[in-house]
C-alpha cells in the first residue's frame, strides 16, 4: 500500500470518527449548542457543495446562497400556503428542494460556465442578486422583507420539532451529502474536473468536453444546495432574504478557504468557525463582527490554504531544511 | 398613467442615476485598472455619510462636510490599497474575500461610532426648495444632483482624456503589462485609481444621504447597484460608467413603479445576460 493510499485511509478513519463523536456527545449538550450544531451541519452541506465548484473544479461562485433560498423558500411555501411536506411528504420536499436547486443551476449555468475567473464570480454575483430581488420584493409569494415563518417542523411518527430527533436527521443528510460528494470527487468525472482546475486547455485538448464536466459539476452543487436550503428552512424557522442576500454567498465563501478549499471537510470545520461567530459570539460579545472581519482578513493574509493546509506546510517547512521538496500548491484561481 | 407620470418617473431615474454615476464610475475605473473586485465599495458610500454626519453635527456646515468626507475616505482606501490589496496580487477570490472582510470591520465601526439609527443628512435650505420647469414641481436637491454628476463627469472625461496622467490611466486599463513596458508607474496609476474610487463613493454617500438616508446595511444595498452600473455600462470605461448608471438609474425607478415585484429582478438579470454575452460591458472595450 503506497503512502498516499495509507494518509488517505488515515483521513476517511479519522473524520468518521470525528463524526462520530459528534453524534455521540452533542446531544447531551445544551439545546443552544444542539441547535447550533444542527444549523452548522445544514449550512455545511452548501459550503461542500460550493467547494465542488470552488476546491474541485476552479469555480469562485460568489452566488451560492441562491441555491440555499430556493430550497428554503420551496419549503416554506410548500408549507405555509399548501401545508405540504409537514407530514411524511417531507421526504419529497427534500427531493424536491434537491430538484428545484439543481433546476436553477442548470438555468443559470448556461449563461455562467462559459465565463471563468472574475467574470465569473460578476456573473454568479449577478444571478444571485435575481434571486434575492424576487425574495425581497415578491411580497405574495415570498412574504417580501418579513420572509416567512414555519411554525412547526415535519411530524411523522418521529416528531422532528423535538431537536434532538431533528440534529439526527440533519445529521444523517449531512453524512450522506458528505459521502457521495466524496466518492464524486474520487470518481473519474471528479478526476478531470480536478484536471480542469489545474489546466482547462491542456483538458479540452485531450478531447474532454470541459464545458458539460463544468456545466454538471455547476448542476450537482445547485442540487445539494436547494438540499441544504430545505434543512435550513426547519432549523432556522424563518426563511427571508437574508437567506439569499450577497453576505451569505460570502460566507459560504470565505467558509470554504478557511477551512481549506478542495477538501470538502474543511469546509465543514470553516462553518462551524463562522456559523459560531455569528450566532454564539454574537450573543456574547458587541464586538463581534471585528472578530468575524479579521478571521476573514487573516485567512486571506495568513492561510491561503486553510486550515486544513496547516500540517502540509508544516511538513514542508521541516523538508525544506533537509532538501527542497516538490510544493504542491493549490492555487485558488488563477486568470 | 398620463406624460406627468413617465415625466416625473423619468425625473427621478435620471437623479437616482447621477447619484449612482458618483458611485459606479470610481468602481469601474478601479476594476479597470487593477480587476479588483472591490466588495468594500459600498463602505466608503456608507462611511463618507457618516463623517459627513459628524462634520455637520460639530461645525453646522454641509458644504465643508462634503470634501471633508470624501478626502477622508480617498485616505481610507488609498491605504487599503496600498498595504492590504497591493500585496495581494491578482487572485480574485482572496480580494473578494479581504475587501468583505473590511467592510465587515467597517460595518462594525460605524455601528459604535455612529450607533445603528437611522439618520438624514440635511442639505441647506437653498437646496431643498422645489422648482418649476415645463410645468412640473421637482426638488431643487434632485436637480442639484444631476448638475454635479454631470459637472464631476465632465472634470473626470476632461482628466482622461486630455492629461498625460489620464492617457496613463486609460493605457493601464487597455493593458497594464504593455503600460508597464512603456514607462507607466501602473503601481502608482492604480493607487491614485483607488483613492479617486473612494473620494468618488464617499461623496455620493454625502449627496445621497439626503434622500435615502444613512443607516446600517446601505453599504451592502448600494454595493450590488454600483456593480450593475459597471457591468452593464463597461468595466474602466467612464462614458460607459454614465449610460450604465443611467440605465440602471431609470430601471430601477420604473420597475418600482410598474412591476414592483419583479424590479430588482428586472435590473440584476440584464446585468447577467450581458455578462453572459459581453463580459467587458455593453460599452467596454475588449
Amino acid at each position: 500500500m503506497s503512502t498516499q493510499m495509507r494518509s488517505q485511509r488515515v483521513k476517511v478513519w479519522s473524520v468518521a470518527a470525528a463524526l462520530l463523536a459528534l453524534a455521540i456527545i452533542i446531544p447531551n449538550t445544551s439545546s443552544f449548542v444542539i441547535l447550533l450544531v444542527t444549523r452548522a451541519l445544514a449550512f455545511s452541506i452548501l459550503v461542500m457543495s460550493l467547494d465542488i465548484l470552488l476546491g474541485f473544479t476552479g469555480l469562485a461562485s460568489l452566488g451560492q446562497a441562491a441555491y440555499l433560498g430556493i430550497g428554503a423558500y420551496l419549503a416554506a411555501i410548500l408549507a405555509t400556503k399548501y401545508h405540504f411536506g409537514l407530514g411524511l411528504d417531507f421526504w419529497l420536499v427534500i427531493v424536491f428542494g434537491f430538484l428545484v436547486g439543481a433546476a436553477l443551476a442548470a438555468l443559470f449555468g448556461l449563461l455562467a460556465i462559459r465565463a471563468t475567473g472574475v467574470y465569473f464570480l460578476m456573473i454568479t454575483l449577478a444571478l444571485g442578486q435575481c434571486v434575492w430581488g424576487l425574495a425581497y420584493r415578491w411580497n405574495s409569494l415570498t412574504g417580501g422583507d418579513n420572509g416567512i415563518n414555519l411554525r412547526d417542523r415535519p411530524k411523522f411518527g418521529i416528531d422532528l420539532s423535538h431537536d434532538i430527533t431533528f440534529f439526527y436527521v440533519v445529521f444523517g443528510f449531512f453524512a450522506v451529502s458528505l459521502l457521495l460528494m466524496y466518492v464524486l470527487t474520487r470518481s473519474p468525472f471528479g478526476q478531470s474536473l480536478a484536471g480542469i482546475r489545474e489546466r482547462e486547455l491542456r483538458m479540452r485538448i485531450l478531447g474532454y468536453n470541459t464545458w458539460l464536466h463544468k456545466y454538471i459539476a455547476f448542476i450537482i452543487a445547485g442540487g445539494f444546495g436547494g438540499l441544504a436550503g430545505v434543512l435550513w428552512a426547519h432549523t432556522a424557522g424563518i426563511v427571508s432574504p437574508e437567506t439569499v442576500v450577497l453576505t451569505t454567498s460570502v460566507d459560504a465563501l470565505l467558509m470554504a478557504v478557511l477551512g481549506g478549499a478542495g477538501t470538502l471537510v474543511g469546509g465543514v470545520i470553516g462553518a462551524f468557525i463562522v456559523i459560531g461567530m455569528r450566532e454564539y459570539l454574537s450573543t456574547v460579545v458587541p464586538w463581534w463582527q471585528y472578530a468575524l472581519g479579521a478571521v476573514y482578513v487573516l485567512t486571506i493574509l495568513y492561510l491561503p490554504s486553510g486550515l486544513m493546509g496547516i500540517p502540509q506546510r508544516i511538513r514542508q517547512r521541516r523538508a525544506r531544511s533537509d532538501k527542497p521538496a516538490p510544493t504542491k500548491k493549490l492555487a485558488l484561481l488563477s486568470g | 398613467m398620463d406624460t406627468r407620470f413617465w415625466l416625473i418617473q423619468a425625473f427621478n431615474g435620471i437623479s437616482y442615476g447621477a447619484l449612482l454615476f458618483l458611485v459606479g464610475s470610481g468602481l469601474s475605473l478601479i476594476f479597470g485598472v487593477m480587476r479588483i473586485v472591490n466588495l468594500a465599495h459600498g463602505s466608503y458610500f456608507l462611511l463618507g455619510g457618516y463623517v459627513a454626519l459628524s462634520v455637520i453635527w460639530t461645525t453646522g456646515s454641509w458644504l465643508l462636510a462634503l470634501p471633508i468626507a470624501a478626502l477622508s475616505i480617498a485616505v481610507l482606501g488609498l491605504l487599503m490599497e496600498r498595504i492590504f490589496l497591493r500585496p495581494l496580487g491578482f487572485d480574485p477570490l482572496r480580494q473578494v474575500l479581504l475587501t468583505v472582510g473590511f467592510a465587515f470591520l467597517f460595518q462594525q465601526a460605524a455601528l459604535d461610532i455612529w450607533t445603528g439609527n437611522n439618520f438624514d443628512i440635511n442639505p441647506p435650505d437653498v437646496l431643498t426648495r422645489t422648482v418649476v420647469i415645463g410645468g412640473l414641481y421637482l426638488p431643487l436637491y434632485r436637480v442639484f444632483m444631476i448638475a454635479t454628476a454631470f459637472a464631476i463627469g465632465v472634470a473626470l472625461w476632461l482628466v482622461m482624456e486630455k492629461t498625460r496622467m489620464g492617457a496613463a490611466v486609460r493605457a493601464t486599463v487597455d493593458d497594464a503589462q504593455m503600460a508597464r513596458g512603456v514607462g507607466v508607474d501602473t503601481s502608482r496609476i492604480s493607487m491614485l485609481v483607488f483613492a479617486l474610487g473612494a473620494f468618488l463613493a464617499a461623496l455620493g454617500g454625502v449627496i445621497g444621504g439626503a434622500f435615502l438616508g444613512i443607516y446600517p446595511g446601505l453599504d451592502f444595498e448600494m454595493l450590488p447597484l454600483a456593480f450593475a452600473v459597471v457591468i452593464i455600462g463597461g468595466m474602466g470605461s467612464l462614458g460607459g460608467a454614465a449610460i450604465g448608471a443611467l440605465l440602471v438609474g431609470l430601471a430601477d425607478n420604473f420597475g418600482k413603479a410598474l412591476f414592483p415585484e419583479i424590479s430588482y429582478f428586472t435590473l440584476y438579470a440584464p446585468m447577467a445576460f450581458i455578462l453572459a454575452v459581453k463580459p467587458t460591458g455593453l460599452f467596454g472595450r475588449e
